[in-house]
């Protein structure tokens, strides 16, 4: 019973983990519609950015990454729908074969740049411990990517919520005809919320350094359930992809506990599968005329 | 035997190379293989691109490397050597095709080659159609003995039966908990684990298995930590070790004092992706470390050093190094190329090698090994603390083990 109890933070903290990695997919897939293969090797960059940063700030690199991930993951993502995928909105499927390539050439430039072997990047001893909740240990390492997540979570909801550039970007992708008649620029808007998508997946690349490997890999670990997240919590919702990301870590916990990994792996699929033809528009859905 | 990707490709690999074999035709075959000029040549197959590259890049160097030194002390039958370099392009198929390239058109005398399990499987069917000689570096589940095929990397009562020995006899663990990717060769090796835990009192407290690339172990890590095992055997492959140490240190229970983790897949160069710090003071089964004692290991480390600044050099590594050495001392003693001939000679040979004195096993094929238990240090590097008295001789099939009847059916 003890440790059935002690899987609930685990649950948490696997759910914390799937949130970071989908919170910048609900804006590039889930806001726009572009289903961004590349993903997973924005967050990479996040990663290797903390490792390259060890050099200048030694041990506290995984803090100092956090701005600098969102930048340059976020200019990366720039980058990429300037010069390729806008040519290509409306067409999920040529977008898909798009981005897929993209994310190959990012690994392999990984590969050369960094080399294949993994890269070693040393959390701050400041996260090297951990507290006992509910029977069960909840590594400090933990707690930050779960803080990290709600502080990411607040964040986006202010900003899409408070601030005038938020409200244009929901405008634009809610209507984007009205929008623009109303002088919202949208291009400008689309290359913004581009960015912003991207950048939070630098965030979570350095976050994840904490608990996984650091190699050109690294994303297609993510990749997959990421977008999990995202199609279960309906296209574009903030709050859809908090809850799903949440149940789906507290089944991921309980099921490899009652199971195991692969077992449960299965069940999770399964279960998705099954809510989707239930609720194939995802827990929480949004009218809008997005892209397609 | 790392990584190995999907099985089913084997299949698909079978039939062309079984067409390949078909549209070629019986050659009239040639008196010796390996050319009959001024060269006798050796094919030398790896990956050298894709996921399996960062090891058996390694391997090939150090495959390269035992082939120059021979070519400096003058060759082998007073001929130099010339190496044909194939990639395997970490594609089973590919190892196949390669295989049947080297045999068929370049006519080798042996090929040095293979890493996975997969690749390996992929490329017996090529050698024994062919009647040609392939030497395989890297340590594996066992169960198997081709007649064309020399292991020179360890079977499991080499590594880990030994690895057991350690945590039973001298560090007195009885409880083990098994974590493994969800593959052949860890599913392989837990089944020999149980029944050796089974024959000699141990208790296996849990046995879990997580897909290649898995990266979430906190809920694995929680069932250990409710299990309280003595000891756990890692089988885990690739980058989930990273995760799978990393988790395990931020939880409290990486202290290799009061609970080791034992693992058989960890050598010099993963330790650098992990953190030493994450692994330090853990356990390691292997036959070769670099700093294993001896001059030929020291000459080895330099040599290779020297050709690769700042490189390790690992035990499948020195496997393949072997490898090279010990056919070309076959093939001097055969006095010929001719694969039953050399196959005849090496039964019973043996050299000196940076692993101590290796001899080869006729009988199976596989090669005589001292058995070594390694502990990581903070430097990185892996210092033997337990060595097995003399080499042991190598039992594929665990037959001389009764504990393991039933096994190799």
């Amino acid at each position: 019973m003890d440790s059935l109890l002690s899987q609930l933070p685990i649950g948490l903290s696997i759910g914390a983990v799937l949130l970071l990695i989908a919170l910048g997919l609900t804006f590039t897939f889930g806001q726009m519609g572009v289903i961004n293969m590349a993903h997973g090797e924005f967050i990479m960059a996040g990663a290797y950015t903390a490792y390259m940063l060890q050099d200048w700030a030694g041990s506290q690199a995984v803090v100092v990454a956090l701005p600098v991930a969102f930048a340059i993951a976020g200019a990366l993502g720039w980058v990429l729908e300037r010069l390729a995928i806008r040519h290509f909105y409306g067409r999920p499927l040529d977008t898909l074969l798009l981005t897929w390539g993209v994310s190959l050439v990012l690994q392999q430039a990984a590969r050369d740049i960094f080399g294949a072997p993994n890269v070693q990047v040393v959390a701050p001893s400041w996260l090297s411990g951990r507290i006992e909740v509910l029977g069960g240990n909840l590594p400090y390492a933990r707690l930050f990517i779960m803080v990290l997540a709600i502080a990411c979570v607040a964040g986006i909801w202010a900003y899409l919520n408070r601030s005038a550039q938020g409200r244009r970007m929901r405008a634009v992708m809610q209507n984007r005809e009205l929008a623009a008649c109303s002088g919202v620029a949208t291009a400008r808007t689309d290359q913004l919320t581009f960015f912003i998508g991207s950048g939070l997946a630098g965030v979570a690349g350095v976050a994840l350094t904490l608990i996984g490997p650091v190699g050109p890999s690294l994303g297609t670990y993510y990749i997959v359930d990421a977008f999990l997240v995202v199609v279960a919590g309906g296209l574009g919702q903030l709050r859809g992809a908090v809850i799903a990301a949440g149940a789906l870590g507290m089944l991921n916990s309980y099921a490899e506990f009652w199971t195991d990994a692969s077992l449960a792996k299965v069940i999770v699929f399964a279960v998705i599968i099954v809510f989707l033809q239930l609720r194939p528009q995802g827990l929480f859905v949004l009218r809008t005329r997005a892209l397609t | 035997m790392r990584n190995p990707f999907s099985r089913p490709l084997m299949a698909a690999v079978l039939l062309p190379a079984a067409l390949l074999t078909a549209c070629g035709g019986e050659s009239k075959s040639p008196a010796a293989p390996g050319g009959g000029g001024d060269t006798i040549k050796v094919g030398v197959l790896h990956s050298l691109s894709g996921t399996m590259a960062i090891s058996e890049v390694t391997v090939k160097n150090s495959e390269t490397m035992a082939i120059e030194e021979i070519n400096a002390r003058g060759g082998v039958l007073g001929k130099k050597l010339e190496a044909v370099v194939e990639d395997g392009a970490s594609d089973w198929p590919t190892f196949a095709q390669k295989a049947q390239k080297l045999i068929r058109k370049d006519k080798v005398a042996a090929v040095f080659g293979g890493w996975t399990s997969a690749s390996r499987k992929a490329m017996l069917p090529v050698f024994e159609r062919n009647k040609a000689l392939l030497w395989y570096p890297v340590q594996y589940e066992g169960l198997e003995s081709s007649p064309y095929i020399f292991y020179t990397g360890a079977t499991t009562n080499q590594q880990i039966v030994p690895g057991l020995e350690y945590l039973t006899k001298e560090k007195g663990k009885k409880k083990l908990f098994l974590v493994g990717s969800d593959y052949v060769f860890p599913r392989t090796a837990n089944k020999i684990i149980k029944a050796y835990a089974k024959a000699n009192g141990m208790q296996i407290l849990g046995e879990e298995y997580t897909p290649l690339g898995h990266t979430e172990y906190s809920t694995l890590v929680n069932k250990i930590s409710a299990a309280k095992p003595d000891a756990v055997f890692n089988t885990l492959n690739g980058d989930s070790n990273v995760a799978f140490f990393k988790q395990l240190k931020s939880a409290g229970l990486a202290d290799p004092g009061a609970m080791p983790v034992m693992s058989v897949s960890i050598a010099e160069e993963e330790v650098k992706g992990i953190g030493v710090g994450n692994i330090a003071g853990q356990p390691v089964a292997w036959n070769y470390y670099q700093t294993t004692k001896g001059a030929v290991n020291d000459t080895f480390v330099r040599a290779f050093q020297a050709r690769h600044k700042g490189a390790v050099t690992s035990d499948p590594m020195e496997a393949g190094y072997n490898a090279v050495h010990l056919w070309a001392k076959a093939v001097e003693k055969a006095g010929s190329t001719d694969v039953a001939k050399v196959k005849a000679a090496a039964a019973g040979l043996s050299l000196d090698l940076p692993e101590g004195k290796v001899t080869i096993d006729g009988s199976n094929q596989h090669v005589y090994k001292t058995a070594r238990i390694g502990v990581i240090q903070p430097d990185g590097l892996i210092k033997e603390v337990w060595a097995s008295d003399e080499p042991i001789k190598p039992d594929p099939h665990l037959r001389s083990y009764p504990w393991a009847a039933g096994l190799s059916s």
